[in-house]
C-alpha cells in the first residue's frame, strides 16, 4: 500500500539513474541516515556505544569492503584481517612520523597502503581461484601477523608490537567522547557506503559482477581480467584498510597484530555471506548480526543459568558461545544460504503487493 | 654438511606429520567436494577424546597396563568420532547438498566453531596428556660418517613411521576393497555413482569416519608431542598449505606436499630465519605454495583444471 513505485515517472535520465530510483527507499536511507545521526547519540547509553554501535560501523565497513570483493567479484579472501592490519599500522606510521598530521588523512593513507598491499597479494588471483584462491590468501594474513610482530620498524621500535595514538582530533574537534567516536565513524562509514552504492552499479561494478559470475565468458566479451580483478582487491582492501585504521585508531586506541588475527578474517566472512554476498545493505545485516551476537549470548547465558538456579562458570558460557555461535552459523546457512539481505528482499517484494495477495 | 642432513631429516619427519593432517583435507575434498576447515577442531577433538579416555579407564577399572590403556581410550576415541562424523553428515551436509564452494566452506568453519566448544566442555580445557609410551631420547645415526653423528629424535621417526603406515592402509583400503571403490566412484562424479547404485549418503558418512580416524591419529602423535590443548587447532592452518601445494584432490600429492612443506619451513628457518628476524615457518610455508601454485594453478598432483564457457 505504502511501498508502490507505479505512478512515478522519470522525465529525465538524471531522475532515471539516481542511486535509490524509487522515492520511497529515498526517503527511508534519508531517515534511516538521520535517525542514525540526530536520534541515536540522544537515547543510547555510554556502554553502548563502546560495546555495539562503534564496533557495529566499523565492522559493517570492513564487510562492505570484504563484500565488494568476495560478494561482487567473486574472489574468496581470508585475509581481510591482514588488510585491515596494514590500514592500521600505516595510518599509525604516518600519524605518529609527520608532525601535524591530520587525523583523516592518515587514515586515508591509511587505506590507500592497504590497497596496494591488496593488489600485492591479488596477483595470485589471476592465476589461481576458487578455493586454492582462498588459501592463498591466508598467506597475505601470516605474512602480516608476523611483520607487525617481528619488523620493529611498522611499530615504531615497540617490542610486542603493541602501539597506541591518543590525541585525535578531526578539524579541531577533539575525538574523545564515545559520541564523537561514534559520529566520526558513521560519517566516514556513510560516505563510503554511498561510493561504495554508486560504484557497484557502474561500469567497473558490472566489470566484477561478470567476472564472479563467469571469468571466461567475461574474458571472451572484453572485459580485462586482470584490470577487474586487480581493481576490486584495490578498492576493497581501500575500504577495509580504513576500516581497520579505525577499528585501531578509535575503538582500540592501542592494539597489537593479534587484534587482526585469522579469526578476524573468518568473522568478516562470515558477516558477508550470513549478511548476503553481493549486497551493500546485507554487510550491515552480516556486521550487526556477528558483532551483536556474542555480546547478547555474553549477557543472555548468565541470565539463562541463574533462571535455572545453576551458576555458570565464565569457560563453560566462553565455550556455550562458542557451541551456540557455531550452530547457528550452520543452521543459517541451511536456512537461507543467500543471507539476511535476501530474507530483506522478500520482505520488499512481499511488501510491494500488499495487503493484496497477488 | 651434518646439521644440514639433520635438519632436513627433520623437516621430512615434520612433514610427514603435516601430511597426516593433511590427509583428512583430501579424503573429505575429494569424496564429497567439502574444504573441510573443521579438521583442525576434529583433531583437537579427538585428541581430547583420547587424552581423557586414557586417563578416565585406569581410573573407574583398576586397569594399569598403559598399552590396553591407550588401546581402549583409542577404541573409545574413535567410537567418538565416528559419532560426530554421523551427525555432522547427518545434521549438516545432507542439507547443504548442491550448495556453493564458499557456503559449505563457511558450514565447516561453523562446525569447527562447534566442536571447539563441545570438545572443551566435554572434556576440559586444560592441557592434557598423551603417554603412549613414545620413546623420548635421540638416536645418532652416521656415527662413522659425520663427527658426531646426525641427531633423530626417535619420537619423531616413531611418528612418521605410523603415519607412513597410516597411509599405507588407506591406499590399500581406497584401492582393493569394495567401499573404497565406491569412494573414488564418488569422489569421480556423484551423479554416475548414484546412478550405478552408490548410496551417496552412505559413502559421505563413510568418508567422515575415516577423516575422523585420521584425525584421531594426527590428534593422538602430535598430542603426545605438543600436549593437548587449544593450540592444536592451528596444526591445520599448517597444514593448508601442504594440501594446496599437493593438490586438493590427491592422496599422494598430500604426502609430497608435506615432505615438502616441512622440509622447505626447517631448512628456511635455520638458513633464512636468523636475517630477518625469526618465526618465520608459518608464512614461508604459504608463500612456498603460493609460488608453486603460481606455475601449477591445481597444485602438484591435482587434476587438471579445465575451464568450460
Amino acid at each position: 500500500m505504502f511501498y508502490r513505485e507505479n505512478g512515478q515517472f522519470k522525465t529525465t535520465y538524471r531522475a532515471d539513474q539516481q542511486i535509490f530510483a524509487i522515492t520511497q527507499d529515498r526517503v527511508a536511507v534519508l531517515l534511516l541516515i538521520a535517525a542514525a545521526f540526530l536520534v541515536v547519540p540522544m537515547v543510547t547509553s555510554e556502554y553502548m556505544f563502546r560495546a555495539i554501535l562503534i564496533p557495529f560501523v566499523i565492522m559493517s565497513l570492513a564487510a562492505l569492503g570484504v563484500n565488494i570483493l568476495v560478494g561482487y567479484c567473486g574472489q574468496i579472501s581470508l585475509g581481510s584481517g591482514a588488510f585491515m592490519a596494514v590500514g592500521a599500522y600505516a595510518a599509525f606510521n604516518f600519524f605518529v612520523r609527520v608532525d601535524g598530521m591530520p587525523v583523516l588523512l592518515a587514515l586515508l593513507l591509511g587505506g590507500i597502503c592497504a590497497s596496494a598491499f591488496g593488489i600485492l597479494f591479488g596477483l595470485p588471483s589471476l592465476r589461481v581461484k576458487g578455493l586454492y584462491l582462498a588459501v592463498a590468501t591466508l598467506a597475505a594474513q601470516f605474512f602480516s601477523d608476523w611483520m607487525f610482530l617481528r619488523i620493529n620498524w611498522f611499530t615504531n621500535n615497540s617490542t610486542s608490537g603493541s602501539v597506541s595514538v591518543s590525541n585525535l582530533q578531526v578539524l579541531g574537534y577533539p575525538i574523545a567522547s564515545p559520541i564523537s567516536k561514534y559520529l566520526f565513524c558513521l560519517t566516514i562509514l556513510v560516505v563510503l557506503a554511498l561510493l561504495a552504492k554508486n560504484l557497484v552499479r557502474s561500469a567497473i561494478g558490472r566489470e566484477w559482477m561478470a567476472i564472479r559470475d563467469m571469468d571466461v565468458a567475461a574474458a571472451v566479451i572484453g572485459i580485462r581480467p586482470m584490470y577487474a580483478k586487480l581493481s576490486a582487491f584495490a578498492v576493497s582492501s581501500f575500504i577495509i584498510g580504513v576500516a581497520g585504521a579505525l577499528w585501531g585508531f578509535v575503538h582500540l586506541g592501542s592494539w597489537e597484530p593479534a587484534a587482526f588475527s585469522v579469526d578476524l578474517s573468518f568473522k568478516l566472512l562470515f558477516m558477508v555471506i550470513i549478511g548476503g554476498m553481493g549486497s551493500i545493505m546485507g554487510s550491515f545485516f552480516g556486521a550487526g548480526f556477528i558483532v551483536v551476537l556474542p555480546i547478547f549470548l555474553n549477557r543472555f547465558l548468565p541470565f539463562l543459568g541463574s533462571l535455572l538456579g545453576v551458576e555458570i562458570s565464565t569457560t563453560a558460557i566462553a565455550h556455550s558461545e562458542l557451541i551456540i555461535f557455531g550452530t547457528l552459523i550452520v543452521w543459517f546457512l541451511i536456512a537461507e544460504p543467500h543471507g539476511l539481505a535476501k530474507l530483506w528482499s522478500i520482505g520488499k517484494q512481499k511488501l510491494r503487493l500488499w495487503p493484496f495477495p497477488h | 654438511m651434518a646439521f644440514f642432513l639433520e635438519t632436513l631429516l627433520g623437516g621430512l619427519m615434520a612433514g610427514m606429520l603435516y601430511s597426516l593432517v593433511a590427509l583428512g583435507f583430501v579424503l573429505i575434498y575429494k569424496a564429497s567436494g567439502v574444504f573441510n576447515f573443521a579438521q583442525g577442531a576434529m583433531v583437537l577433538f579427538a585428541a581430547l577424546a583420547m587424552a581423557r579416555f586414557s586417563e578416565w579407564i585406569p581410573l573407574y577399572t583398576g586397569l594399569d597396563n598403559l598399552f590396553v590403556a591407550n588401546l581402549l581410550a583409542f577404541i573409545g576415541a574413535g567410537a567418538v568420532m565416528f559419532v560426530v562424523a554421523w551427525l555432522i553428515e547427518r545434521l549438516a551436509l545432507r542439507h547443504l547438498v548442491n550448495q556453493e564452494g564458499t557456503t559449505l566452506l563457511m558450514a565447516t568453519l561453523g562446525i569447527s566453531y562447534f566442536l571447539d566448544g563441545m570438545g572443551q566442555t566435554i572434556f576440559g580445557s586444560d592441557i592434557y596428556k598423551i603417554d603412549i609410551g613414545m620413546p623420548k631420547e635421540p638416536i645418532f645415526a652416521f656415527e662413522n660418517v659425520f663427527e658426531g653423528g646426525i641427531m633423530i629424535n626417535k619420537e619423531d621417526l616413531y611418528a612418521a613411521l605410523i603415519a607412513a603406515l597410516l597411509v599405507g592402509l588407506l591406499t590399500l583400503f581406497f584401492q582393493k576393497t569394495v567401499t573404497g571403490r565406491a569412494l573414488r566412484a564418488v569422489a569421480d562424479d556423484h551423479q554416475a555413482a548414484q546412478s550405478v547404485g552408490i548410496p551417496l549418503n552412505r559413502i559421505w558418512f563413510i568418508v567422515w569416519c575415516v577423516a575422523g580416524v585420521v584425525a584421531l591419529v594426527a590428534g593422538m602423535i602430535w598430542g603426545s608431542k605438543l600436549g593437548v590443548q587449544f593450540s592444536l587447532t592451528t596444526v591445520a592452518l599448517r597444514a593448508l598449505p601442504v594440501v594446496i601445494l599437493g593438490g586438493l584432490t590427491s592422496v599422494p600429492g598430500a604426502i609430497v606436499g608435506g615432505l615438502i612443506i616441512g622440509v622447505g619451513e626447517k631448512l628456511s628457518e635455520v638458513f633464512l630465519g636468523p636475517y630477518v628476524g625469526g618465526g618465520i615457518e608459518i608464512w614461508f610455508a604459504y608463500v612456498l605454495a603460493l609460488l608453486f601454485l603460481l606455475v601449477r594453478p591445481q597444485g602438484l598432483f591435482g587434476e587438471k583444471i579445465i575451464d568450460r564457457v
